[in-house]
């Protein structure tokens, strides 16, 4: 109480500061790891490096975009993971078809759509939990994947579209231009459209959005199949990275790591609240780490716990940040 | 005055940031009586008793006495019971009453010595339930009376309450203000918050009213009057607080804007036929639990029905869900804005527009902003909605301005009929006042007007013919001829049946 004359000035450039630190959440952070990794390393900031970094990033972030969507209405999708196998098996069984083997993409894209529909079609019509529905085809859809390739691993050396994943264009790989694309897609979708709005009214307020007039099985039919769809166009990315997909293998825990990336980005778990920038950060951030670490020679074993503190700790930070924005 | 007081707040100033919220506030309380704490949401009634049980802290220079003690040594002696019932469901009276403060051994509960010391303070409280009842088994009133109870645990000599009448029905009040008296013979006082006006006057022995943040005075009970109390709150005097402007008998020949023939739900709702016309506020009074919201819920289609037709303009129309009816030109105005009305996260523009965007996109399902930000503009300033800009999050606006987004809503969507459900609830004077001058001008442009309430003043106030409503069924009409006065008494009467109802069929055999 010494300065009560300047309190009131304070209070509002701390409400200023806060305003701002929720548009710009997870960024320091982001800007801060690279800082620390660049000094320890010295080689982080190389044009090479961050190149690297996009490229591993890219599958998470298209994983983590459709997962945005979802959790934006207050759902989960487990199956993430799994739909991106089936779909890389996919990718890479019809690349070996003479001819039409660039059908690859489309292919694997249209299994994932169709997965992803299947569990919004469970969650919407039948209202099953989606934590529930996408367990269960979390594991159903990995056996699928390990049936299609008879649980070998296929190839495809002279894969037609492999500049997706090893090609790239003035220099910027293609996974990352992918990637950036699908961010804007996602943002455009959620906040320039009305079947946006009506995602973050039903994650908001599931049972208002009904009696505005919102329809509620179309919006979570709609996330499900996003999800499922970029998981679709994660496999394909995968397998033009690869040249080769494996059932039981490829994919494993991604969904663990796209969930990580939008909670990172400050998407709230209940929904209603979140962004696709927070998201895209949220993945640089996990990449980031990644990458780092290894830069600086720490061990496998080390990068997990290390990964899972900074995960936990910087959304101790954000919740901290958070308090006292809404009374 | 010579008792001496069990709780003295002197001097007591709150600021949260920039925003003062109490100004100086001083207020006594004495051993045994009731004081009635009034004024707007936002006068910062709320502030005053989160000091008062330590959950705020005040500024320097305040101080806070409960029974001649400094708050802190008082702890147990008051106890507040908040709007949001705070007990688990799944546990029963006794461990709720004990919650957090359990009766045990080295971590072992004694759960005999609780029900020995729980069973006598609900025998003091009169009420029909065991200590060892579950939580999930009781109504709303009944869990109630649990807080009270946990209360009288602590030996409270002070218990405030904060509206506590919200949710309950007519009998379950009764019984509330039966205890009520039974703790001041005991010498408890309370402070009792309610915008219920015909509660502070049958309960308060003096009543405070706060205005802005500021202590504006203390009425004795001998001189409470509505006027007094209505321009101590608002600062000014309401000329006519409720509005009844358009015409005040439309026409009620020809067809009906609005029919409504044999809707049920196959449990509470049985059978209910009504007819709304042109320009007419159609109230429906009834007890709570007599099935007026369900009735509103089956006509917009938000619950499933087993029977029942709707009609506008004669013409039948869909109602099946939501979206249906008001594709029809109906549109509901849910009485829990919080829980099932409003996006609390999401800003003024897109709480008014979320249901009209679709209508206003652009090709490709693109969202039109500029339509957007005309249309909450424009609903900002004719409903006269206290905000800084359109784009903050409704989650920061008081109540009664919600209430008015929420409103603002349902219009934009040009209906021919609202149903309001409870429109004033937990809404203070003025934005009371606006909803009920809204309600005139709707009726003066012709659009139908179902208003339910459980304020009686309210809906004797507003409408043109009230509707009462007993049990899942339409008891009956008020008045019963056209012409007459609506009268308190006879709503009562046909909401509690202490009278034998006319047929219901009248009213459709009139077509």
């Amino acid at each position: 109480m010494t300065d009560t004359n300047t309190a009131p000035t304070s209070a509002a450039a701390k409400q200023r500061l806060r305003s701002m630190m929720s548009v710009v959440g997870m960024l320091p952070v982001l800007i801060l790891l690279a800082i620390v990794f660049e000094m320890m390393s010295g080689r982080f900031m190389s044009v090479n490096n961050i190149s690297n970094v996009m490229q591993q990033a890219s599958i998470n972030i298209v994983l983590a975009s459709g997962m945005t969507f979802v959790i934006l209405t207050g759902g989960i999708d487990l199956s993430v993971g799994s739909i991106l196998a089936t779909s890389a098996m996919v990718a890479v069984i019809v690349s070996l078809l003479p001819g039409i083997g660039w059908l690859g993409v489309p292919a694997a894209m249209g299994v994932g759509l169709a997965c992803g529909l299947a569990n919004g079609i469970l969650i919407s019509a039948l209202r099953l939990p989606p934590f529930i529905v996408t367990l269960g085809s979390l594991t159903a859809v990995r056996g699928i994947a390990r049936l299609l390739g008879n649980d070998t691993t296929v190839f495809n050396a002279d894969l037609p579209f492999d500049v997706i994943g090893n090609g790239s264009l003035f220099g910027i790989p293609w996974l990352a231009i992918i990637a950036v694309a699908v961010v804007l897609l996602s943002w455009f979708i959620l906040k320039r459209t009305v079947l946006g709005t009506w995602i973050y009214a039903t994650g908001g307020n599931p049972e208002a959005a009904r009696l505005t007039g919102i329809k509620v099985p179309l919006v979570l039919l709609f996330v499900y199949g996003v999800s499922g769809l970029f998981a679709g166009l994660g496999g394909a990315m995968a397998a033009a990275r690869l040249y080769a997909a494996n059932g039981l293998q490829l994919g494993q825990a991604y969904e663990l790591d796209a969930i990580a990336a939008v909670i990172l980005g400050g998407t709230s778990f209940v929904g209603g609240v979140g962004s696709i920038w927070g998201t895209l950060i949220g993945a640089l951030i996990i990449a980031v780490l990644s990458n780092g670490l290894i830069l600086i020679g720490v061990s496998d074993i080390w990068q997990y716990i290390v990964k899972g503190l900074v995960i936990i700790a910087a959304v101790a930070l954000d919740r901290y940040r958070q308090t006292g924005a809404r009374t | 005055m010579s008792q001496s007081p069990i709780l003295e707040m002197r001097n007591i100033s709150k600021t949260f940031g920039a925003v003062r919220a109490l100004k100086d506030v001083s207020l006594t309380v004495l051993p045994g009586e009731l004081h009635a704490l009034m004024g707007e949401n936002g006068a910062g009634k709320s502030t005053l008793m989160k000091i008062l049980s330590g959950a705020y802290i005040a500024d320097p220079g305040g101080t806070v006495i409960i029974e001649g003690k400094s708050r802190e040594e008082a702890a147990g002696s008051v106890a507040v019971i908040y709007q949001e019932l705070s007990l688990a469901p799944n546990l029963t009276v006794a461990q709720n009453m004990f919650l957090g403060r359990e009766i045990a051994s080295r971590g072992v509960l004694n759960r005999r010595a609780a029900l020995e010391r729980a069973q006598p303070i609900l025998d003091r409280l009169g009420v029909h339930f065991s200590a060892q009842t579950m939580v999930s088994d009781l109504s709303l009133g009944e869990r109630q009376m649990v807080e009270i109870a946990r209360a009288l645990t602590t030996d409270a000599r002070l218990i405030v309450m904060d509206e506590p009448t919200t949710s309950l029905s007519a009998r379950e009040t009764e019984r509330l203000f039966e205890v009520i008296a039974r703790l001041k013979s005991h010498g408890i006082a309370i402070i009792y918050i309610s915008h219920r006006m015909e509660e502070v006057y049958a309960l308060a022995d003096r009543c405070s009213v706060l205005r802005d943040g500021v202590y504006i005075g203390t009425l004795d009970r001998s001189d409470l009057s509505a006027q007094r109390l209505v321009s101590m709150m608002v600062g000014r005097d309401l000329d006519s607080f409720y509005k009844k402007e358009h015409l005040a008998s439309p026409d009620h020949s020809g067809t009906p804007l609005f029919s409504v023939r044999d809707m049920s739900d196959g449990g509470l709702v049985k059978g209910c036929s009504f007819d709304l016309f042109r320009g007419e506020v159609l109230g429906i009074a009834g007890l709570v639990g007599s099935g007026r919201t369900e009735l509103a819920r089956l006509i917009y289609g938000a619950d499933a029905r087993i029977s029942g037709t709707v009609a506008i303009d004669g013409q039948p129309v869909d109602t099946s869900s939501p979206r249906a009816a008001l594709a029809s030109g109906i549109a509901y105005l849910t009485e829990d804005r919080k829980k099932l009305g409003l996006f609390l996260d999401m800003s003024i523009l897109e709480n008014v527009n979320i249901g009209v965007i679709e209508k206003d996109a652009k090709s490709g399902g693109r969202l039109d902003f500029r339509a957007a930000a005309r249309r909450a503009n424009d609903a900002i300033k004719s409903l006269a909605v206290k905000a800084p800009h359109a784009r903050m999050p409704v989650g920061g606006l008081s109540g009664g301005n919600q209430q008015k987004v929420l409103i603002a809503r349902l219009l934009e969507t040009g209906p021919k009929v609202v149903i309001l459900d409870e429109p004033t609830r937990g809404v203070d004077v003025g934005a009371k006042s606006e909803i009920y001058k809204l309600i005139d001008g709707l009726a003066r442009k012709g659009v139908g007007v179902i208003m339910i309430s459980s304020e009686l003043p309210e809906i004797i106030g507003v409408s043109d013919r009230v509707l009462v409503m007993r049990e899942g069924h339409i008891a009956g009409q008020v008045p019963a001829q056209p012409g007459e006065a609506i009268s308190q008494e006879a709503i009562m009467e046909l909401s509690t049946g202490s009278v034998s109802e006319p047929a219901p069929a009248q009213e459709g055999a009139m077509q």
